[in-house]
C-alpha cells in the first residue's frame, strides 16, 4: 500500500518538473507544446475515490498554472479530465473496467491508445478554449488543440510503454 | 433538511467538480484583466527556485550568442562615447539629459514564453533589489515589457507579446503617437494603432517609445514598419511593426526605474484636483 503511494508521489513530482522545465519550452513550429503531466491523471489508481482524484488533479493543474502564468486554465482542464475519466475508462476498456480489473501495464495497446487520445482531446479542448477565451479565434483554438493533441498523445503513449515494467 | 443533505451526499463528486472548476474559471477570468492576477503567478520562491536551478545549466548553451550581443552593444556605446561633442555650451540641454533620471538594474531571465496569447517573463530581481511594479524592462536592442508583479527575489514581466499590453510609441522621424498592442498571431510582429493618417509612414521606418508615460524614456527602439493599413474608419493607420528584439531569445535584461516618477505623479494629481 505504502509503496503505491510513494510511486504516485514520485510520479507527480517527476511529471510536474519535466512539464514546467522542458515541455513548456519546446515550442515546436513556434507554438506546439506537449502537456504530458496529464499522464498522472490517466494512470491514477482506479479503485481510489473520485473525490481524491479531483482534488489532486486540481492541485496538479494549479501548480502548472503557477509556473506558466496562465491563470487557472490548466487547473480547469485537469479537473474536467478527472471528472470525465470514468466515462473514458468505460468506453475504452469496456468489460474490464466494469469488473474493476483494469491494469494499465497489462491492457492491450489498442484500448490504451483510444483511452489516451480521448483524454488528451478533452483536456486540450478545454485548455485552449479557456486560454484564448475568444469565440472569434475559434480557428486558432482548433489548430492548437489538434496539433498539441497529436504531440501529447504520441509522447504519452511512448512514456507509458517505456515506463511500464512487464509489458509483453 | 434531510433531503438537502441526502442530495449533497449523493452528488458530492459533481458538486466538488463544480466548485473546483468554478475556482479555476474565476482565476482564469481574473488573469485576463490587467493588474488583477495577483495570486497565481510565477514570481514566488517555489517557481523562482526551480527555474533558477535549471537556468544555471541552460545558460551555458547560450553563452556564445549572449557574448556576441554584448560585444555589439559595447561597440555601439563606444562609438557614441568617442563621438560625443564635448565642446557644447554648458547651458545646452541635451535630450540624453532625460536618461540620467533613470536607474538601470541588470537581471537574468529565468522563464520566457512567447507561444501563448498572454505571455510573461520571470526575472531574478525582486523587491529586495528595490524593483516595483510598472518599471520598464528592455534589452540592448529594444523593449521587452513592464514589471507586473514582484516577490522578494523575483518579478514577473508582462511581455509586449501579451494581449493586455499597451505601450505608448511613436514614429522616429515625426512625433505621431499611437499605442502598441499585440494580436497574438506572430511573436515577431506587434501592432501600432491610432497613428493619424496625416503621418508620413513608410515601410522600413523606425518605431520607438513615445515617452508620454513614466515607464519608458523617450527614444528606446521597438522595431521597423513592415506594412501598414488604414483602419475601417479611414482616419488612422494600423502598422505592423517588426520587432528589433528576438523575443524567443532573451537572456539578460535591463530594468529601468524612473527616479522622477513620484514628482510627475504628484504634479499630475495636483492639477486634477
Amino acid at each position: 500500500m505504502n509503496n503505491v503511494v510513494i510511486i504516485h508521489i514520485v510520479r507527480f513530482i517527476a511529471l510536474l518538473l519535466v512539464q514546467v522545465v522542458i515541455c513548456n519550452h519546446i515550442n515546436f513550429l513556434g507554438y506546439i507544446n506537449p502537456y504530458i503531466y496529464i499522464i498522472f491523471i490517466l494512470l491514477y489508481p482506479i479503485r481510489d475515490t473520485r473525490i481524491t482524484l479531483l482534488l489532486v488533479s486540481f492541485l496538479l493543474g494549479m501548480i502548472v498554472d503557477m509556473f506558466s502564468d496562465s491563470g487557472g486554465v490548466h487547473a480547469a482542464a485537469s479537473v474536467v479530465l478527472a471528472y470525465a475519466r470514468p466515462i473514458l475508462l468505460k468506453t475504452s476498456f469496456g468489460m474490464l473496467y466494469e469488473h474493476q480489473s483494469v491494469k494499465f501495464s497489462h491492457t492491450d495497446l489498442g484500448s490504451l491508445i483510444t483511452y489516451i487520445a480521448l483524454a488528451v482531446v478533452i483536456h486540450h479542448t478545454v485548455l485552449f478554449s479557456l486560454e484564448i477565451f475568444n469565440i472569434y479565434s475559434i480557428l486558432i483554438i482548433l489548430k492548437k488543440t489538434l496539433f498539441s493533441s497529436i504531440f501529447t498523445s504520441i509522447l504519452s503513449v511512448l512514456i507509458i510503454i517505456l515506463f511500464s515494467r512487464n509489458r509483453k | 433538511m434531510q433531503q438537502i443533505f441526502n442530495f449533497v451526499i449523493r452528488n458530492k463528486t459533481f458538486l466538488l467538480f463544480l466548485l473546483l472548476f468554478g475556482i479555476s474559471l474565476t482565476l482564469t477570468i481574473q488573469s485576463h484583466s490587467y493588474h488583477k492576477s495577483k495570486f497565481i503567478n510565477s514570481a514566488n520562491g517555489l517557481t523562482g527556485g526551480v527555474y533558477g536551478t535549471f537556468n544555471s545549466i541552460d545558460k551555458y548553451f547560450d553563452l556564445e550568442e549572449q557574448n556576441e550581443i554584448l560585444s555589439k552593444e559595447n561597440k555601439r556605446l563606444r562609438q557614441r562615447l568617442y563621438n560625443l561633442d564635448t565642446t557644447k555650451d554648458s547651458t545646452f540641454i541635451d535630450s540624453s539629459y532625460a536618461i540620467s533620471k533613470y536607474k538601470v538594474t541588470v537581471a537574468d531571465v529565468y522563464k520566457n514564453s512567447y507561444s501563448s496569447t498572454n505571455n510573461y517573463l520571470t526575472i531574478n530581481k525582486g523587491s529586495n533589489d528595490s524593483i516595483r511594479e510598472d518599471f520598464g524592462v528592455i534589452t540592448s536592442k529594444g523593449i521587452v515589457g513592464i514589471i507586473d508583479n514582484t516577490s522578494y527575489n523575483y518579478s514577473r514581466v508582462l511581455s509586449i507579446l501579451n494581449t493586455k499590453s499597451r505601450i505608448n510609441a511613436k514614429l522616429k522621424s515625426t512625433n505621431h503617437k499611437g499605442s502598441l498592442k499585440w494580436n497574438s498571431i506572430s511573436p515577431q510582429f506587434v501592432q501600432l494603432e491610432d497613428i493619424s493618417s496625416f503621418a508620413p509612414v513608410k515601410i522600413g521606418d523606425t518605431i520607438e517609445t513615445g515617452g508620454e508615460s513614466t515607464i519608458f524614456p523617450k527614444g528606446i527602439g521597438i522595431g521597423t514598419v513592415n506594412e501598414f493599413d488604414k483602419d475601417i474608419s479611414g482616419d488612422t493607420y494600423t502598422i505592423q511593426v517588426k520587432l528589433f528584439n528576438d523575443m524567443s531569445n532573451v537572456g539578460t535584461v535591463y530594468i529601468l526605474q524612473n527616479l522622477g516618477k513620484k514628482e510627475i505623479k504628484t504634479l499630475e494629481n495636483s492639477t486634477n484636483e
